[in-house]
């Protein structure tokens, strides 16, 4: 019997078409435009001005309190402007334009190839350098790894856990880390258990990917204290409070963090960004993309350099399918639709969907035929057809009192719905009223 | 290159359909239906047709003049009301009657509260009680069985097995007395006994709501709940007094026992939403069934049983929840 | 017989008489005093119980008015000042006369100005809309479409324009109760100040991209360009984050702005059309001969003196 979290879900097809994709480093675009907020937190401060050279790993975009993170530059070449750009939230937001010249380098940067187990920095050294790096969750939530990694007094921290997991079905970007970066990614999972002080680190890895299972559980022998699990393939299995669940068997409480059950969350991908920052002095400057989809000629994982824009991929992937319908920043279920190519790549896009117009329009939306399935498939037990129903009347102390900020905004309920109905969207527009009003009251 | 479609996510859909959830319904009826057929001939034919006609008409009548809005019979509601409607009449019932009762059943017990979706009490019962309340007599006349014929009104009847039952117990007579002047419990679970077509046939309904379980249509949680509250009351009464109480296999082959608790009390729209809240309408609906059986005046109780825990529904909505993600620990548990 | 219904008639008077006085001492000792006036003024209020004026309901505004001293601050837009004179005079406290207000649309952005360049299939909510991105055009400020206004008005007062996806007041209806200015997520309706005959002049635009970049979204954009303020004789106009705004109170409806802007992003509403402009008096065609004619023929040598002399600065 794989692990599995207790209550709801859903399995959508996986189509993981880019599966067996290798890693191709994609060429270097003309400009890029690096948004100078791509994580959780208070924006950065942009430090470049029109007319400044920069090189690869410059840091372009102070942090701007503790929560916050900084920004550095994925190219070597002259500042454009810092301007208000297109990007993929879907608006318009500043952005530092760069024109590409040469490939330059930041000559504090190690590039060199070979494996650095050694970890010879203190924890607190370890979570400073993160912090330098501008290291943010690479999972797609895009929170400040520091500040997840600085545990408050009081809390105790017993174990990590590395979300190898990757649910969303077409993504394929952690898969392909996990088998062709699998040692550099472990040894910063060393790091990163330095920094918190545990000795005990468990990998959570959805069934459909074997290979990566097999190889990591053959390697992390070499490693002391990482354990690899396979995990049943349900959506959400990657949630954060799923996975603590399936794992360890402890249940984050409502409106709490993991560390309130003594652990903490990190993606494969964060935990080689991690090794890269902390062995090689390295920023995030780059990641793994994912680009997919049915009509796709060539479903790839491209590493991509921040700021490229998402038509650069489209070319190198064969180009943009006739039947475009829909290109989606993330994977089916949580992603964001773009609503123009030239958008850039940022920290927390993990894959680029391609869906084809037959499959693009909604389901004909009907009346709610009280059927239960949305109550049935929520994984964290709350009650879609409810939330829905109080966040269109505007009963805010009623979906306050029902938990709407326990929703994880994972999609299951919108996507089981056999009436079509569109529960996600009243769903967070309610919590986004609810988080206002509670703010509100604090003040 | 065409345009791009935004919306929020997710943009991925199961395809399950309210369409195809009511038709897969029909589906499951399909076997109880053939049997009816098969045991009670013209008449059954006639009653579902004009059962499942005048649904269909008055809702799009409802809908088009008086509602004026976009007439949705096709999304199947308002044929599987009419079958469960046919389904629960006897087969010698006069066409006006059924369009009456078709007529109560839609535009009394759905479209007046709005439409699919928004009714408390189940359509289809509460045009059978109307019908049962309004016409006495013509709705307790059971044409019995005698294979494919083309009798339709003038059927030969008899009373059910349950009320034989019923009036046995009411006059004195011991059980075994009484069961020896009805089909025993093989012939009762194959059909062969008077009664509606909802009440014949247990193997075809239990066909019936396999499919369902294996469509992902309806979980058995109300199901399994009704059937073991019968069988555990009737169980007790049984033990107690073997001569005046039959047993429980008796009371859950005979009346409309099967067809209410696999068809009637699992419509969506008027049973709970939560796992626990099904449960207590299950156990409900056995209790006041058998209690309406035992102790009661009318033969069959499930009909009423399922029409007043129907009406418990938004209670037990407001007040069982399921169980949150992170609750207990929250409560500091 | 006859004693049956004696008894009957006594036994029932007696318990009557009994449940009257129980019922009269009890509504005495539990009896709330509420000022007699509060049920006077809510009397004369339009009982529409819209929040228009602020307060929960006619009733609360009533209440709220017999408390305080003065009525200056308080205005009830569907009553308007017929009902707050009233009030005062039940009340015996002063009021000001407040300037009737209407809802306007401050955006012209229909699929023949506004290129549409990708297909919205959300929730039919503009509020979900625009959580969401930047909208179906190039412009992010403008008008969504989705009818969030027209779902709240109360009066029947908006409707949605099929043809232009625009909503459209009906001025007789609106009550500037302020419920569609509150529903929109992009804020492009305004309460501003009812003219005679409905006339309005206003920037029926809230873009504030730079110039290049609103015009390359939509034809009717205001650019920022300011000549607008130029052409103002009574500083009515500022520009600020590249888009215009016109104050209400400072506009004497003349006109001369409309003519100016070279993106016809203001709108002139009600107006009889103007006649041809000929190479000699300007000041014929800011003559109408309409009620209005007095002032406007007033207004109109100050401004062309004003222009004129302009002019000839310029040159």
């Amino acid at each position: 019997m794989l692990k599995t979290f207790p209550k709801g879900g859903v399995h959508p097809a996986e189509g993981k078409y880019s599966a067996n994709s290798v890693i191709e480093t994609l060429s270097l675009p003309k400009t890029v435009s690096i948004p100078i907020s791509q994580h959780i937190g208070a924006p950065s401060k942009a430090i470049v001005a029109k007319g400044d050279k920069v090189k690869v790993g410059d840091k372009i975009a102070e942090s701007t309190g503790f929560v916050s993170a900084n920004i550095h530059s994925s190219v070597s070449g002259t500042v454009v402007k810092v301007d208000n750009v297109l990007d993929s939230t879907g608006y318009k937001r500043p952005c530092v334009i760069i024109n590409v010249e040469e490939d330059e380098w930041n000559e504090s940067i190690d590039r060199s190839t070979d494996l650095k187990k050694e970890i010879s920095m203190t924890d607190k050294e370890i979570i400073q350098r993160i912090n330098e790096s501008g290291i943010v969750g690479l999972g797609g939530a895009t929170f400040p790894a520091h500040v997840k990694l600085s545990v408050p007094d009081g809390k105790k921290i017993d174990v990590l856990i590395i979300n190898g997991v990757e649910c969303e079905p077409y993504l394929t970007s952690d898969h392909r880390l996990m088998l062709e970066k699998a040692e550099e990614m472990l040894v910063g999972i060393q790091i990163l258990m330095k920094a918190l002080s545990v000795n005990r680190a468990l990998i959570g890895i959805e069934n459909n990917k074997p290979d990566a299972i097999n190889y990591l559980q053959n390697l992390v022998k070499d490693y002391p204290g990482i354990e690899v699990h396979a995990l049943k393939v349900q959506y959400p299995q990657g949630g954060e409070k799923q996975l603590i669940k399936a794992l360890i068997n402890r249940e984050v409480p409502s409106g709490a963090l993991p560390l309130n059950v003594g652990a903490v969350v990190h993606n494969v991908g964060t935990a080689l960004a991690v090794y890269d920052a902390v062995q090689k002095n390295k920023p995030l400057f780059e990641r793994v993309v994912t680009l997919t989809g049915k009509s796709v000629k060539k479903p790839s994982n491209f590493m991509v350099r921040i700021g490229t824009p998402v038509n650069e991929l489209i070319e190198a992937a064969g180009g943009l399918p006739e039947d475009t319908g829909k290109v989606i920043n993330g994977g089916p279920m949580m992603g964001k639709a773009l609503n123009s190519l030239d958008v850039p790549v940022v920290k927390g896009t993990s894959g680029i969907l391609i869906m084809p117009a037959e499959l693009s329009p909604r389901k004909k939306e009907s009346d709610c035929i009280r059927c239960a399935k949305c109550v049935s498939v929520c994984p964290q037990g709350l009650e879609p057809y409810l939330l829905n129903k109080q966040a269109q009347l505007e009963k805010y102390d009623n979906l306050e009192a029902s938990a709407v900020m326990d929703c994880i905004e994972c999609g299951s309920c919108a996507y089981t719905c056999p009436a079509g109905l569109p529960l996600l969207d009243y769903i967070r527009l309610g919590k986004s009223k609810v988080s206002q009003i509670i703010r509100s009251r604090k003040q | 290159m065409n345009k791009l479609f935004i919306s929020p996510s997710p943009h991925v859909y199961e395809d399950t359909t309210v369409k195809r959830l009511m038709f897969d319904v029909v589906i499951a009826l399909l076997p109880a239906l053939a049997f009816s057929i098969y045991f009670f001939g013209m008449g059954a034919i006639i009653v579902t047709l004009t059962a499942v006609v005048s649904c269909i008409a008055f809702e799009w009548l409802i809908q088009k003049f008086i509602l004026k809005q976009e007439p949705s019979i096709t999304d199947g509601s308002a044929l599987v009301t009419g079958i469960l409607l046919a389904f629960n009449v006897p087969t010698n019932l006069p066409i006006w009657i059924i369009i009456i009762g078709s007529l109560v059943a839609i535009g009394v017990g759905k479209m007046s509260f709005g439409g699919l979706g928004n009714n408390p009490f189940n359509p289809a019962l509460v045009g059978r009680v109307f019908m049962l309340i309004s016409f006495p007599v013509q709705m307790t006349s059971w044409p019995i069985p005698s294979g494919f014929n083309n009798s339709y009104t003038d059927a030969v009847t008899g009373a059910t097995p349950l009320g034989v039952m019923k009036e046995g117990i009411g006059a004195g007579e011991s059980v075994s007395a009484i069961m020896d002047k009805i089909p025993d419990h093989m012939q009762l679970f194959y059909g062969h006994m008077g009664g509606s077509m909802g009440e014949i046939a247990a193997a075809a309904l239990i066909l019936g709501l396999g499919w369902m379980l294996y469509r992902k249509v309806i979980k058995i949680h109300i199901p399994a709940a009704i059937i073991l509250t019968i069988t555990a009351f009737t169980g007790i009464l049984w033990l107690v007094n073997p001569e005046s109480n039959a047993d429980p296999l008796f009371h859950l082959l005979t009346g409309g026992v099967m067809l209410g608790a696999i068809f009637m009390a699992t419509d969506y729209v008027t049973s709970p939403m939560s796992v626990k809240g099904m449960w207590i309408f299950g156990i409900g609906i056995g209790l006041i069934t058998v209690s309406i059986r035992v102790f009661g005046a009318y033969p069959e109780g499930i009909s009423f049983a399922i029409l007043i825990m129907n009406a418990f529904v938004p209670l037990i909505n407001m007040y069982i929840k399921p169980k949150r993600f992170g609750e207990e620990v929250q409560n500091g548990k | 017989m006859s004693t049956t219904i004696l008894f009957t008639i006594i036994s029932l008077s007696a318990i009557g008489a009994i449940a009257a006085i129980i019922l009269y001492f009890v509504a005495q000792k539990f009896k709330v005093y509420e000022d007699p006036r509060i049920d006077q003024v809510e009397e004369i209020l339009p009982a529409a119980n819209c929040g228009g004026c602020g307060y929960p309901g006619c009733r609360g505004f009533a209440e709220a008015m017999v408390k305080a001293d003065d009525l200056s601050p308080f205005y009830c837009p569907v009553g308007g000042n017929e009902t707050m004179t009233q009030a005062a005079e039940i009340l015996g406290k002063a009021v000001e006369a407040k300037d009737p207000l209407v809802a306007v649309i401050r955006c012209s952005g229909s699929p023949a100005h506004r290129e549409r360049v990708n297909t919205y299939d959300g929730a039919s909510s503009c509020t979900i809309s625009s959580s969401l991105y930047s909208g179906e055009t190039g412009c992010q400020f403008g008008c969504l479409g989705l009818g969030d206004c027209v779902d709240v008005c109360d009066f029947d007062a908006i409707y949605m324009d099929e043809e232009t996806g625009l909503p459209v007041v009906i001025d007789d209806n609106c009550t500037a109760c302020g419920a569609c200015v509150k529903a929109c997520p992009n804020i492009i309706i305004e309460l501003r100040k009812k003219n005679k005959k409905d006339r309005k002049i206003f920037v029926s635009c809230v873009n504030e991209d730079k110039g290049g970049v609103a015009k390359k979204a939509c034809s009717v954009a205001c650019i920022g360009c300011g000549k607008c303020v130029k052409a103002c004789a009574y500083d009515a106009i500022v520009v600020e984050n590249f888009l215009a705004y016109i104050d209400p109170n400072k506009c004497k409806l003349c006109r001369k702005c409309v003519a100016e802007c070279p993106t016809n992003a203001i709108l002139e509403i009600n107006f009889p059309p103007k006649k041809v402009k000929t190479e000699q008096a300007a000041g014929e065609t800011k003559a109408p001969a309409k009620p209005k004619a007095e002032t406007s023929e007033k207004e109109a040598p100050k401004a062309e003196s004003k222009e004129s002399k302009e002019n000839e600065n310029n040159k």
